[in-house]
C-alpha cells in the first residue's frame, strides 16, 4: 500500500484526481454528443433570456420605439430607424427577434419558477408520505392520484377561468398541475431508500426524524427527481405556451412565446408566416434542448443503466 | 455488584399484521453486565434482530412491545417517550448492522456522518472537536490514516473498512451498550477475525456491554461470555459459552452444533436439522421445536417452562440432554 504523504500540497507524482460522485457524473454526462449539443443550446437560450434587454435591437414593448409603418415587414427588411428586421416584424411594427428574446425570458421564467415551486411542494409531500407511511401516506397518495387523473390542460383552464389572468396566476395553475408528479416520483424512491439500513442506522444514532428525512433520505432520492424536474420544466413551458395561445395565459403586457405565436396566427394564411413561425421555432428548440439534457440525465442517473 | 448494564425480563414483541399476529419475541429474558459479551444465536426468523430493535426502541408499526421490561442501567426503557429514547440512542445505546454496504449513507462523506452523530448528542461540541473525536475513534478501530479517510465517501471503502467505520460511528459517544446485529456475516473470515479482536478489546477496555447477534456459532465461541439460543421467538437455552457449546442440553442447540460443517466427518453427507423453522404465524401449541426434534414425546404438545438442570444453565425443554453434562 502506498504511504500517504503528510503534506498534501507537495505532490511528487501526478496524482489522479479524486473521483468524487460529482466528477464521475460530469464525465458520464459529457459522453453523449447529442446531450452536449442540447446543453450548449440550452445554455445559449438561458443566456439570451438573461441578457435580452441588452442584446435586443429594439425594446418591443416600448411604444416610443415602435412605428406602425414598420408593421408586417418580412424577414430581412429595413425599418424606418434604419436597423434590419432579421426575422421580420409583426402588425405593430415590433421586431420579431427582439420579441422572441423577451418572450424566452418570460417563458423560461414562468416555466422554471413553476417547476421549482411544484418541486418544493411535491417533494415535501412525497417524502413525508413515504417516511410517515400508514394512513398519512394513503391519504396523501390518493390526493396525488386524483390530481393526476385530471388532464393537465383541463385543470389549468378551469383554474385560470376561476382565478383570472396574471403571471402569478398562471404559475399557480402550473404548480397545481405539476406538483403531483414530483410527489409520486419522490415517494417511489423514498419508499425504497426508507427500507435501507442507513436510515435505520441514522435513527439508531439518535438523530431526529426531521434530520433523517431531509439530510439522509432526501439526498438519496434526488437523482430521479432531477430528471423529472428537467422534463417538467419543458412541460411547464409548453403548457404555458398553450394557455397563452388560447388567450387565457399570460397577460398581453408580459408576452411569452405562446402569445407571440397566437399573435401571428391570423396572418398565417395570408403568407406572413414569420410572425408565428419564428417564435414557434424558438419554443421548439427550447423544449427539445431541455428534453435532450433530461434524457441524458436520466441515463446517467439511472443505476440500472450504469456500466 | 450494581445493576447489570442491561436486564431484559419477559420481553414480548409482536407484529399485528393483516395475516395475523406474529409473536416475534415471546418472553425473552437475559442480562448483560459491564464489559460482558452476550451472544444471541438462532436461525433466521428466530427473533434475534427484533430483540435488538426492541431494546433500541425501534420496532416499527405494525410491531409493538407487548410486555416485559427492559432495564437499562436500572431504568425501564420500555415505553419511554420518544425524545428521551432518542437521547439514549446513539449515545448510551448503539447498534451495528449486518450489511456494511448499506449502513452508511452513500451521499454523505464519512466526516459529515460522524460529526453529525457526535453533535446530535453533544451540540456544545465544536466541529473541530467532533472531527478530532471521529478521527481518534477511526484510529481506535484500526483504520489507517484516519485524517485522509474522513474526507472519503462510503463507496471508496472496502466492506471491512466500512464495517469499521460503522463500528467507529457506534463507538463515537462511548455507549454503555452496543447491539451488533450480525456485523461480520457479510465479511470474509480474516476481516471478521480482525474485527472480532478489536471489538473484544474495546469491550474489555471501556466496560461497554455487548450483545452480539449472530447465527455463526464459531463467532460466539471465540467472542462471547454468555450465550442465548433462540428458537421461534423464545430463548431455548442459556448459559456460559463454554458450557453451552461443549455440553448442549437442548436438542435444538445440539442440532445446531452438529450442523456446523467442520463438525462433520469428511465424505459423509452434511448433517442438518430435519424440517424447517415453523412460520411464526401458525406456531403449533407446545414446544415449537417438537416437530423437528428426535426426542419429542406426547408431553411436548404442552409448552415447556424454563428449567435449571445444572447451576448457571437455563433450558426450555422436557427432555434435556443431561447424559454428557458434568454434574
Amino acid at each position: 500500500m502506498a504511504t500517504v504523504l503528510p503534506h498534501e500540497g507537495v505532490e511528487s507524482a501526478p496524482v489522479a484526481p479524486v473521483e468524487t460522485p460529482w466528477r464521475r457524473f460530469a464525465a458520464d454526462f459529457l459522453e453523449s454528443p447529442l446531450a452536449v449539443a442540447g446543453l450548449v443550446v440550452l445554455l445559449l437560450i438561458v443566456g439570451i433570456a438573461l441578457v435580452a434587454p441588452f442584446i435586443s435591437p429594439q425594446n418591443p414593448y416600448d411604444l416610443n420605439q415602435l412605428d406602425i409603418m414598420d408593421g408586417n415587414l418580412p424577414p430581412g427588411a429595413k425599418s424606418a430607424p434604419g436597423y434590419i428586421y432579421w426575422l421580420g416584424s409583426d402588425d405593430q411594427g415590433r421586431d420579431m427577434l427582439s420579441g422572441i428574446f423577451y418572450g424566452l425570458r418570460i417563458s423560461l421564467g414562468v416555466g422554471v419558477s413553476s417547476a421549482v415551486l411544484a418541486l418544493a411542494i411535491g417533494l415535501t409531500v412525497g417524502l413525508f408520505a413515504a417516511y410517515a407511511g400508514g394512513k398519512v401516506e394513503g391519504f396523501l397518495m390518493r390526493v396525488v392520484d386524483i390530481q393526476l387523473s385530471f388532464p393537465a390542460i383541463l385543470v389549468a383552464l378551469i383554474l385560470l377561468a376561476v382565478l383570472g389572468e396574471g403571471t402569478w396566476k398562471v404559475i399557480a395553475a402550473l404548480v397545481t398541475v405539476q406538483w403531483a408528479y414530483y410527489a409520486r416520483t419522490v415517494r417511489g424512491t423514498a419508499l425504497v431508500e426508507r427500507r435501507k439500513e442507513y436510515i435505520e442506522a441514522a435513527l439508531c444514532l439518535g438523530l431526529s426524524h426531521r434530520r433523517v428525512m431531509f439530510r439522509h433520505l432526501l439526498p438519496n432520492c434526488l437523482p430521479p427527481l432531477i430528471v423529472v424536474a428537467t422534463v417538467q420544466v419543458a412541460h411547464a413551458i409548453a403548457l404555458e405556451a398553450t394557455l397563452s395561445f388560447l388567450g387565457i395565459g399570460l397577460p398581453i403586457t408580459s408576452p411569452s412565446l405562446g402569445l407571440l405565436i397566437a399573435n401571428g396566427f391570423e396572418y398565417l394564411l395570408s403568407g406572413k408566416y414569420w410572425i408565428s413561425f419564428f417564435p414557434g421555432v424558438a419554443l421548439l428548440v427550447t423544449i427539445v434542448s431541455i428534453n435532450l439534457v433530461g434524457d441524458q440525465l436520466r441515463d446517467v442517473l439511472n443505476p440500472r443503466l450504469q456500466k | 455488584m450494581s445493576d447489570p448494564t442491561l436486564l431484559v425480563e419477559d420481553l414480548r414483541t409482536a407484529f399485528y399484521t393483516k395475516a395475523g399476529v406474529i409473536r416475534a419475541v415471546d418472553g425473552v429474558s437475559f442480562q448483560v453486565g459491564r464489559g460482558k459479551i452476550l451472544g444471541l444465536v438462532g436461525e433466521s426468523g428466530s427473533g434475534k434482530s427484533v430483540t435488538g430493535f426492541s431494546i433500541m426502541g425501534l420496532v416499527d408499526p405494525p410491531g409493538r412491545i407487548d410486555g416485559g421490561r427492559i432495564l437499562f442501567q436500572g431504568r425501564n426503557i420500555v415505553g419511554l417517550p420518544e425524545p428521551e429514547m432518542r437521547a439514549l440512542r446513539g449515545s448510551r445505546l448503539a447498534m451495528i448492522f449486518q450489511d456494511p454496504m448499506m449502513t452508511l449513507n452513500p451521499v454523505l462523506r464519512i466526516d459529515t456522518q460522524m460529526i453529525e452523530a457526535v453533535k446530535a448528542h453533544h451540540p456544545e461540541v465544536s466541529d473541530a472537536e467532533a472531527r478530532a473525536r471521529a478521527r481518534d475513534t477511526l484510529g481506535q478501530v484500526g483504520i489507517p490514516s484516519p485524517d485522509e479517510r474522513l474526507k472519503s465517501y462510503p463507496h471508496q471503502f472496502s466492506g471491512g473498512m466500512r464495517q469499521r467505520v460503522a463500528i467507529a460511528t457506534a463507538l463515537l459517544n462511548k455507549p454503555d451498550l452496543i447491539i451488533a446485529d450480525e456485523p461480520t456475516t457479510a465479511l470474509d473470515v480474516t476481516i471478521q477475525g480482525q474485527i472480532l479482536f478489536e471489538v473484544q478489546k474495546l469491550a474489555r477496555q471501556t466496560g461497554t456491554a455487548l450483545i452480539w447477534i449472530t447465527h455463526d456459532l464459531s463467532v460466539v465461541a471465540s467472542l462471547a461470555d454468555e450465550v442465548c439460543v433462540m428458537y421461534a421467538g423464545r430463548v431455548v437455552e442459556q448459559g456460559s459459552v463454554d458450557d453451552v457449546l461443549d455440553h448442549p442440553t437442548h436438542p435444538y442447540t445440539e442440532g445446531l452444533l452438529r450442523s456446523v460443517p467442520s463438525a462433520n466427518p469428511r465424505g459423509q453427507p452434511l448433517r442438518q436439522i430435519p424440517g424447517m423453522t415453523p412460520s411464526l404465524l401458525r406456531l403449533p401449541p407446545g414446544c415449537a421445536f417438537r416437530q423437528r426434534c428426535e426426542r419429542a414425546s406426547a408431553v411436548c404438545a404442552t409448552a415447556p417452562e424454563i428449567t435449571v438442570p445444572v447451576p448457571g444453565r437455563r433450558v426450555r425443554c422436557f427432555h434435556p440432554i443431561l447424559a454428557t453434562v458434568p454434574a
